[in-house]
C-alpha cells in the first residue's frame, strides 16, 4: 500500500475556510456529511426522548403522565423524527463521507446543491417542532397522516405539510447528487460492479427517493387542499375517497422502508468481510438481490391496508408480491452467513453491530413474514405484533448499521481510534435494551393490544413494564455513543492508514484522516485495482 | 407543553413507588400468543399463524445455527486462517432461491384459501350496521329496529382520566367494558356491514379472529359465526388510530344461545331502544368466562 500514500501527498493543503462559515457555506462533502450526521443525531436524541414518554406512560396501566392527545402527538413525532430527521439524514451523511471516498471522486459531484439540500433540513424541522408549540398542539394523526383524521389537526397542519415538502425536497437533491456523482464521478477503472456495496445500495436508494417523495409530496399537498381549499379528494362527503390517500401513501411509504434499510445492507456488507478476512460472498447477487428488493417495493404497498375492505384478487396479489420479497432478502442473509463460513471472525465493535443487525433484522423479516400472510394479518394488523416487527427491522437493523458504519469510519474520518471497550460496553446495553425493548411486544400484539393506545387493559401489564425498562435501558445507553465518538475525536490514539487490516476499498486506500479533497487527482489504475471488488 | 411537563414530574415520584406494584397483583405472563378463538375462521387463522411460525423457527434453527457455528469455528482468536477463495457459488445461491419460494407455495396455498373462505359473506343469518364514532360504537339490528350506542363503561371511564387516582387493577375488565355490548346468538353468520361517521376506525374482536376498518363513506363487511356452545363474553378494542379517545372505546359481544337472542331482541323492542340493559349483566358476573383475557 505504499504507493497510495504518496500519489495523495498534495492533498494535505486543506484551504477550508474556517468558523461558523465552514459550515454554513459548505460545499465540502465531508463538512456537509459531518452536518448531516451530527443532525440526525440531535434529532435521534430528540425522537428518542418522545420514544421515553411514551414508554413511560406505557410503564403500567392507567393515565399517569401525559393527556391522551399529546400521547397521540409524541407517537406521530416521534416516527417523523425518527424517520425522516434521524434515519434518512444519517444515510445521506455517511452518503456524502463515503461515496467520493469509494469511488474515487475529490467531492459530490453537486456541491451546491448539497449545501442546499443540507441546510433545507434544519428549517424543516423547526417548522415540524414549532407544532409542539401551536394551539392544538402537535400533529396527532399518526406520522401516516390518514385522512379525515390527519384534518382534525389544529394549526399544526399546515405546519407539518409543509416540513414535509422541505425534508422532500431535501432528499430528492440529495438523491439526484448521489446519483450524479455515481453515474459520473467514478475513477477510471471502477465499473459499476467494482463499486463496494454501499455505493451500489446506495445507488439504488437514491432512485427509490426520486420515484417515491414527489408521490408523498402530492398525497400531502391533496392534504392541504382538502383543509384549506375546498377540495374533496379524500373527503366522502364530497365525493373522495379517504382509502385513496392510503393507497397513495403506501406507494410512497412501502419504497420508503426500503430506503431506510437498503443502505444497511451496504454497510453490513462492507462490515462483515473485513472482519471475516474473506471477501463478500456473491457480490454480483448481492446487487441484483437489492434491485430486486428495490423493484419489488414498488408492488406490494397495499399489504399495508390489508383490513380496509379490498377485493379478494387484490388481498391474493398483495400476499403474494409481499411473500416474494423473502426470496431476494433470504439471499442477502444467506450470502452474508456465507461470507462468514471459513473466515477468520473478530469481534470490534462494528462487527459486533453487524451481527446484531444479522441476526435481529432476521427476527424482523420473519414477523414481515408472518404479517405477508393476509388472514393472520388480519389478527396482527395494527396491534403492537407490528410495532415490534418494524422496530426490529429499523432500530437493530437500520441504526444498529449506521452504528456500524460510523464506528467502522470513524478512524479514517477523524484519524483517532474510539474506546473499544466503551463502543463494546455500548454495544452489548444496546442489544440487550432492544431486545428486552421490543421482543415483549410480539407478545402484546398476538394477545390483542392495539397500538397507538396510551393506556390499556391490565392483562398487558406486565410485558408493557418489560418493553418500557428495556426502553430506558436503551434510550440512556445511546449517551455512551456520543461520549464515545467525542472521547474518540478530542483523545483518541492515533489511527492507522488501515485501521482494519483487511478492509477493501478505495476509502482505505485514503490517508488517515482522510483529506479534506478526497481524491483530487484519480486514482491510478493500479490502486483503483486494489481498493475495488474484482471478479 | 408545560402543563404536560408539570404532570410528569407530579407523576415521577408516585408511579416510582406504585411501579413494580402491578407485578405482585396478577400475572399475565402467560399471555404471549394468539387467542385460538371460538369461530371456525378463527381457528384457520390460528392454524396458519402457527404453521407460518413453525416455518420462521425452522429456518431459524438453520440460518441462526449456520451464522452461531461460524462465530464459534472460525474465531480468528483461535487461529482460523480465512479460505479466501470462497466468494460465489451458482449451485448455493440457485438452491437458496428455490428453496425459500417453494416454502412459500406451501405456505400461500392455505392462506389463500382461508382467505377466500374469509370473503365469502353469502348465506348470513343476520347481519348488524356497526358506525364507529368518535368515541363510540354504534350498533344497529337491519330490519329489526334494534340500535343502540356502546361506549367505554363508567367505571374504566372515571379511572383512566389522568391522574385519577385509582387503581386500573381494581376495575373488572379495565377498559374492556362498554354500558351495552353488542348481543349476538351463537351458531349464526352474523354479517357486520362496517362504516363511520367522523374518522377511520377499525372493528376488532381477537377471538373472533377479524378485523376491519370502519371507513366514512365505504361499507366494508365482515363475517364471524361462532361455535355453538361458545357462549360468552368477547372483548376488542378499536384497532385503527382515531382521535384523542382512540383507546377508550371497546368493543364488547356478547354471544347467547339462539333463544335468549330471541327473547332479548323481543324485550329491546319493548322496552325503547335506549334502555340500557344493565351493564350489571353484562360485566362482573359473567366477566369470569371472558374468554379475550384468559386469567393466568
Amino acid at each position: 500500500m505504499a504507493n497510495t500514500t504518496t500519489a495523495h501527498t498534495h492533498d494535505d493543503h486543506d484551504h477550508k475556510p474556517h468558523g461558523l462559515k465552514r459550515w454554513l457555506y459548505a460545499t465540502n462533502h465531508k463538512d456537509i456529511g459531518t452536518m448531516y450526521l451530527v443532525f440526525a443525531c440531535v434529532m435521534f436524541f430528540l425522537g428518542g426522548a418522545m420514544a421515553l414518554v411514551i414508554r413511560a406512560e406505557l410503564f403500567q396501566p392507567g393515565l399517569q403522565f401525559v393527556d391522551p392527545s399529546f400521547f397521540n402527538s409524541m407517537t406521530t413525532m416521534h416516527a417523523l423524527l425518527m424517520i425522516f430527521g434521524a434515519v434518512m439524514p444519517a444515510w445521506t451523511g455517511l452518503a456524502n463521507w463515503m461515496v467520493p471516498m469509494q469511488i474515487g471522486a475529490p467531492d459530490m459531484a453537486l456541491p451546491r446543491l448539497n449545501n442546499f439540500s443540507f441546510w433545507l433540513l434544519p428549517f424543516a424541522f423547526t417548522l415540524l417542532l414549532l407544532t409542539l408549540f401551536v394551539p392544538g398542539g402537535a400533529p396527532a394523526g399518526g406520522w401516516t397522516l390518514y385522512p379525515p383524521l390527519s384534518l382534525q389537526a389544529g394549526d399544526s397542519f399546515p405546519l407539518t405539510i409543509f416540513a414535509i415538502h422541505l425534508m422532500g425536497i431535501s432528499s430528492i437533491l440529495g438523491a439526484i447528487n448521489v446519483v450524479v456523482t455515481i453515474m459520473n464521478m467514478r475513477a477510471p477503472g471502477m465499473g459499476l460492479l467494482n463499486m463496494p456495496l454501499f455505493c451500489w445500495t446506495w445507488l439504488i436508494t437514491a432512485y427509490l427517493l426520486i420515484a417515491v417523495m414527489p408521490v408523498l409530496a402530492g398525497a400531502v399537498t391533496m392534504l392541504l387542499t382538502d383543509h384549506f381549499f375546498g377540495t374533496s379528494f379524500f373527503t366522502a362527503a364530497g365525493g373522495g375517497d379517504p382509502v385513496m390517500f392510503q393507497h397513495i401513501f403506501w406507494f410512497f411509504g412501502h419504497p420508503e422502508v426500503y430506503i431506510l434499510i437498503l443502505p444497511a445492507f451496504g454497510v453490513v456488507s462492507e462490515i462483515i468481510p473485513t472482519f471475516s478476512r474473506k471477501p463478500l460472498f456473491g457480490y454480483e447477487s448481492m446487487v441484483y438481490a437489492s434491485a430486486s428488493i428495490a423493484f419489488l417495493s414498488f408492488i406490494v404497498w397495499a399489504h399495508h391496508m390489508f383490513t380496509v375492505g379490498m377485493p379478494l384478487a387484490g388481498q391474493l396479489f398483495f400476499m403474494l408480491s409481499t411473500m416474494l420479497i423473502a426470496v431476494p432478502t433470504g439471499v442477502k442473509v444467506f450470502n452474508w452467513c456465507a461470507t462468514m463460513w471459513k473466515g477468520s471472525i473478530s469481534f470490534e465493535t462494528p462487527m459486533l453491530f453487524s451481527l446484531a443487525f444479522l441476526f435481529l433484522f432476521t427476527i424482523g423479516g420473519f414477523s414481515g413474514l408472518m404479517l405477508a400472510i393476509v388472514p393472520a394479518d388480519f389478527q396482527y394488523h395494527d396491534s403492537y405484533f407490528v410495532v415490534a416487527h418494524f422496530h426490529y427491522v429499523l432500530v437493530p437493523g437500520a441504526v444498529f448499521a449506521i452504528m456500524a458504519g460510523v464506528y467502522y469510519w470513524l478512524p479514517k474520518w477523524s484519524g483517532r481510534m474510539y474506546n473499544e471497550k466503551i463502543g463494546k460496553l455500548h454495544f452489548w446495553l444496546s442489544t440487550i435494551g432492544v431486545n428486552v425493548l421490543f421482543f415483549p411486544q410480539h407478545f402484546l400484539g398476538l394477545a390483542g393490544m392495539p397500538r397507538r393506545i396510551p393506556d390499556y387493559s391490565t392483562q398487558f401489564a406486565d410485558w408493557n413494564m418489560v418493553s418500557s425498562v428495556g426502553a430506558f435501558i436503551f434510550g440512556f445507553s445511546q449517551l455512551l455513543f456520543v461520549y464515545v465518538i467525542w472521547n474518540a475525536v478530542r483523545s483518541g490514539e492515533k489511527a492507522p492508514q488501515r485501521p482494519w487490516e483487511s478492509a477493501q476499498g478505495l476509502d482505505w486506500e485514503l490517508p488517515t484522516p482522510a483529506p479534506y479533497h478526497s481524491w483530487e487527482t484519480p486514482p491510478s489504475r493500479d490502486v483503483v485495482a486494489q481498493g475495488t471488488v474484482q471478479h | 407543553m408545560s402543563r404536560q411537563i408539570r404532570h410528569v414530574l407530579n407523576s415521577a415520584a408516585a408511579s416510582l413507588v406504585a411501579a413494580f406494584a402491578p407485578l405482585a397483583a396478577h400475572a399475565e405472563w402467560g399471555n404471549l400468543n394468539m387467542p385460538v378463538g371460538v369461530t371456525e375462521l378463527s381457528k384457520q387463522i390460528h392454524a396458519l399463524h402457527m404453521t407460518i411460525f413453525w416455518w420462521c423457527v425452522a429456518i431459524g434453527v438453520f440460518v441462526f445455527g449456520w451464522m452461531i457455528w461460524s462465530l464459534v469455528a472460525f474465531r480468528k482468536s483461535k487461529g482460523a486462517v480465512p479460505d479466501t477463495s470462497i466468494t460465489h457459488s451458482t449451485k448455493a445461491e440457485i438452491i437458496w432461491t428455490l428453496i425459500p419460494v417453494v416454502i412459500l407455495v406451501i405456505m400461500a396455498i392455505p392462506a389463500a384459501r382461508t382467505l377466500i373462505a374469509i370473503e365469502d359473506t353469502r348465506n348470513t343469518e343476520l347481519s348488524i350496521k356497526v358506525t364507529g364514532y368518535q368515541w363510540k360504537w354504534h350498533y344497529d339490528y337491519l330490519g329489526e329496529d334494534v340500535k343502540f350506542f356502546s361506549a367505554l363503561d363508567r367505571a374504566s371511564d372515571e379511572t383512566r382520566q389522568l391522574q385519577s387516582g385509582r387503581d386500573p387493577n381494581e376495575v373488572a375488565d379495565y377498559l374492556l367494558n362498554v354500558d351495552k355490548p353488542l348481543v349476538v346468538p351463537e351458531d349464526t353468520k352474523v354479517r357486520l356491514l362496517l362504516t363511520a361517521q367522523d374518522v377511520i376506525h377499525a372493528w376488532w374482536v381477537p377471538q373472533f379472529g377479524m378485523k376491519k376498518d370502519a371507513i366514512p363513506g365505504v361499507v366494508n363487511e365482515l363475517w364471524f359465526k361462532v361455535d355453538a356452545g361458545k357462549t360468552g363474553i368477547y372483548r376488542g378494542q378499536c384497532a385503527e388510530l382515531c382521535g384523542r379517545d382512540h383507546g377508550f372505546m371497546p368493543i364488547v359481544v356478547k354471544v347467547v344461545t339462539k333463544e335468549e337472542y330471541k327473547a332479548w331482541v323481543a324485550a329491546q323492542k319493548t322496552g325503547g331502544t335506549n334502555e340500557a340493559a344493565p351493564a350489571a349483566e353484562a360485566a362482573p358476573t359473567v366477566a369470569s368466562v371472558a374468554t379475550t383475557a384468559p386469567q393466568g
